[in-house]
């Protein structure tokens, strides 16, 4: 089966491409990127003039909360979530219950991934057994079972002797180690970044330092044993710092930023809404100078990706006093809008760097497929509608849960529909019928 | 908004406060302010006369709920609303009971279901008020929630000032002790600023919260830098656990550096004040000298509790009364969003 996607700006970074171009696809998989290719006996589908053609878009981090916390997400709410969203693909964290530390749950995983059909789901598995921070889990197990990474997500490595050695084994099969990197002790029972807006509302804090050791740990260890390592959702400007350095002296450090960490600031705490649970995210949102670095990061290339962090929780969970409500929002479903308005739309990137950060370089970095339209690779495209006039709607996101502090936002851009091997999983009710 | 309007507004602040919580300081204008405190002393003559009670919250039921510990203000609570007739009932729900399951939102619906007219509140995490004002009807009281705010012991501190100064504007007022984790200072230092007042605050910088010059005041870890030439000296409570946080040494240590001694108190103005909210640790941030000297007014403030609790629920049920359909649709709108 054959189809022409024909009409579009194609926009595939990985291959120096960014023009109107046709791609034909043949078997589920992409044949021919080029200008005005023969129809054959393809089925074509116009691409109306304004869309973008580009590479699946890859999350690689989120949380899907099965198995154990089904209340929160399931596998198949949370690709269809993703794909609404734009992603073709994700990595799911391993804080599941129980955590994702053996063969038994990774393969769970991924037998709900392939009943659910959307996005290619990839798991991420435990650093540690239980993640409990002291024996390292059965990695080659995870690595033959599907998994693409480790990590101990939600909480740091607990030493860094066994990041030391997770690094050393992990990089034996060519794994990144991911790290949500966070000194604990600093880190206390804070609930939200230690500034002026966290001492205002009588919040405990946490500062960006906290943040930063952990990344200048990691740093520091993927020096001394040569392994690949990636800091999960970085907030604070000494963390990028620590980042820039490492990668000017040839470290192997990679980096993501979470939209919510380049959109908003710790002033969200106290207004629109005091007190408001979807502002309590970990690492929580920073100050202005430090959003700004992380812009800046994105800007001059130190930051590699952008993911969401997408961790789902039930409106009972946050329905509760600031403190005691859990950390984070969903993400998969405004990733795209915030970032066209706040990065490609304000001046500061364009799309082809845009796609790097969402497609090309999570697939580098985990080594999973896509992230190019080059032949032969799944057909798995994403078609952005750049100026699309989005409002977003909590009540309607596809996920499980509605935890988003973007409710009600207008945003300038979004996703007008998803490919997944050359299959149409997604079209956008608002791009009108029959366009794609 | 036209003149005639703003004109009205005008004067119905004369009366009553145009809202339906006191949930903070920060929320109030100076005019506010001075409404309460005006009021509150009105209150006060009413605790002079052989029957100490006058009908202005009659029918009204008043809920205390109480998650922490409180002697002090909760019992200042009840009395103001017996004062002003309100039929009231306390609740002191330890948190055992949170960890039963019930939550807090849960919890107060389910006295909502009673109809109570107002919820004061003490709870232990910040922005608990702001939360149930979004889920309940009742005008809610904060008497305490977290590190946040104690809107009525600034009152009170304001007011049992304004007795003695006349007014607040000009003063320098130095607040020593635990202020990162204070309640009452947060309270007290939107409240001193508002109304003209010079605030420094001290304490050792492992208890100063971040950034705290941009709430308008000085900070030093000095403390004969805060008392001297000073009007008002008030002292925060030092918590016994904080030594564990490892804030400072030993609470001997504590004594040595920012205790407040007679000697220190020589730096003050001759007609310093000295306040303390309470509970005192003598012989921690105070000297007992001190605190039964003659320029302590910390009983005072106790008395003048009462008075200033009455003005707030007194105006704020006139508030509620007053503003009943519209606050009734904001409320429910609210909850739906919820």
């Amino acid at each position: 089966m054959k189809r022409l996607l024909t009409g579009g700006r194609v926009v595939d970074p990985a291959n120096g491409i960014d023009g109107v171009h046709d791609v034909l696809i043949e078997d589920g998989r992409i044949a021919r990127v080029g200008r005005d290719l023969p129809v054959d006996d393809a089925t074509v589908l116009e691409i109306p003039s304004g869309l973008v053609v580009c590479p699946g878009l890859i999350d690689m981090h989120v949380h899907l909360r099965e198995p154990g916390q089904e209340h929160k997400e399931t596998v198949a709410s949370g690709v269809a979530s993703a794909v609404a969203g734009g992603f073709t693909a994700v990595a799911c964290m391993p804080n599941t219950t129980p955590v994702n530390d053996n063969a038994n749950v990774t393969l769970l995983i991924l037998a709900k991934a392939a009943e659910a059909k959307l996005a290619h789901v990839y798991p991420i598995g435990a650093v540690s057994k239980g993640s409990k921070g002291e024996l390292l889990a059965d990695i080659a197990e995870l690595k033959q079972a599907g998994c693409v990474a480790i990590t101990d997500d939600g909480h740091p490595v607990a030493t860094a002797l066994l990041m030391r050695r997770a690094l050393e084994y992990a990089g034996m099969f060519g794994m990144p180690v991911i790290e949500h990197c966070e000194d604990p002790s600093l880190k206390g029972d804070g609930v939200a970044h230690e500034g002026f807006h966290a001492a205002s509302l009588g919040l405990r804090g946490i500062p960006g330092a906290a943040e930063a050791l952990g990344v200048e740990r990691g740093v520091l260890l993927s020096e001394l044993t040569g392994s690949a390592f990636h800091v999960a959702h970085m907030s604070a400007r000494a963390s990028m710092r620590a980042v820039r350095n490492g990668k000017d002296v040839g470290v192997r450090v990679t980096c993501e930023v979470a939209p919510h960490h380049f959109t908003l600031t710790d002033e969200a705490l106290g207004s629109p809404i005091p007190y408001d649970t979807n502002t309590k995210m970990n690492p929580p949102l920073r100050e202005a100078a430090d959003r700004d670095a992380m812009l800046a990061g994105i800007v001059d290339g130190t930051v590699d990706v952008i993911a969401t962090d997408h961790a789902p929780h039930h409106y009972d969970e946050k329905k509760v006093e600031f403190d005691r409500a859990p950390f984070g929002i969903v993400g998969l479903e405004t990733a795209v809008p915030l970032s066209l308005d706040r990065l490609v739309h304000s001046g500061l990137i364009r799309l082809p760097r845009l796609v790097e950060l969402l497609s090309t370089a999570p697939a580098r970095i985990l080594r999973v497929p896509g992230g190019s339209l080059s032949p032969g690779s799944p057909a798995d495209i994403t078609i952005l509608a750049p100026d699309l006039k989005v409002r977003i709607r909590a009540s309607q996101l596809r996920s499980r849960s509605k935890n988003t502090p973007f409710d009600g936002w207008e945003l300038r851009g979004g996703v007008a529909a998803t490919i997944i091997h050359g299959r149409t999983v997604y079209v956008n009710p608002e791009m009108g019928s029959g366009v794609i | 908004m036209s003149t005639t309007s703003q004109e009205l507004d005008q004067k119905q602040a004369v009366t009553a406060l145009r809202r339906k919580d006191l949930l903070g300081i920060a929320e109030l204008s100076p005019g506010e302010i001075e409404l309460i405190l005006d009021t509150a002393e009105a209150m006060k003559e009413v605790g002079t006369r052989p029957i100490k009670k006058v009908p202005a919250l009659r029918g009204k039921t008043v809920v205390n709920l109480f998650f922490e510990p409180s002697t002090r203000t909760r019992t200042s609570f009840e009395i103001a609303e017996k004062r002003l007739s309100a039929d009231t009932l306390s609740i002191a729900i330890g948190t055992s009971s949170v960890v039963k399951g019930e939550t807090l939102a849960d919890t107060a619906l389910n006295l909502e279901a009673m109809s109570p007219d107002m919820i004061v509140l003490r709870h232990a995490s910040s922005g608990a008020c702001h939360f149930l004002s979004r889920v309940c009807r009742s005008a809610i009281i904060n008497a305490g929630d977290g590190m946040h705010e104690h809107p009525t012991q600034a009152l009170l501190d304001a007011f049992t000032i304004r007795e003695r100064k006349k007014q607040l504007a000009g003063l320098k007022v130095a607040i020593v002790g635990d202020l990162l984790h204070s309640r009452v200072l947060r309270s007290n230092i939107h409240l001193l600023t508002k109304l003209g007042a010079d605030v420094w605050v001290c304490g050792p910088p492992t208890l100063i919260p971040t950034d705290i010059r941009r709430f308008g005041v000085t900070p030093t870890s000095v403390v004969e830098e805060a008392v001297r030439d000073a009007d008002v000296i008030m002292l925060l409570r030092i918590q016994l656990e904080r030594m564990e946080g490892a804030y400072f040494p030993s609470l001997r240590e504590y004594f040595r550096v920012f205790g407040m001694t007679e000697e220190r108190l020589l730096l003050a103005k001759s007609d310093v004040m000295i306040m303390h909210p309470g509970p005192m640790n003598r012989g921690v941030e105070i000297a007992s000298e001190v605190a039964d000297g003659p320029y302590s007014v910390i009983l005072d403030q106790v008395a003048n509790g009462v008075a200033v609790r009455m003005a707030v629920l007194y105006l704020l049920a006139g508030g509620v009364e007053h503003e009943e359909a519209a606050y009734g649709r904001a409320s429910r709108r609210s909850r739906e969003r919820d």
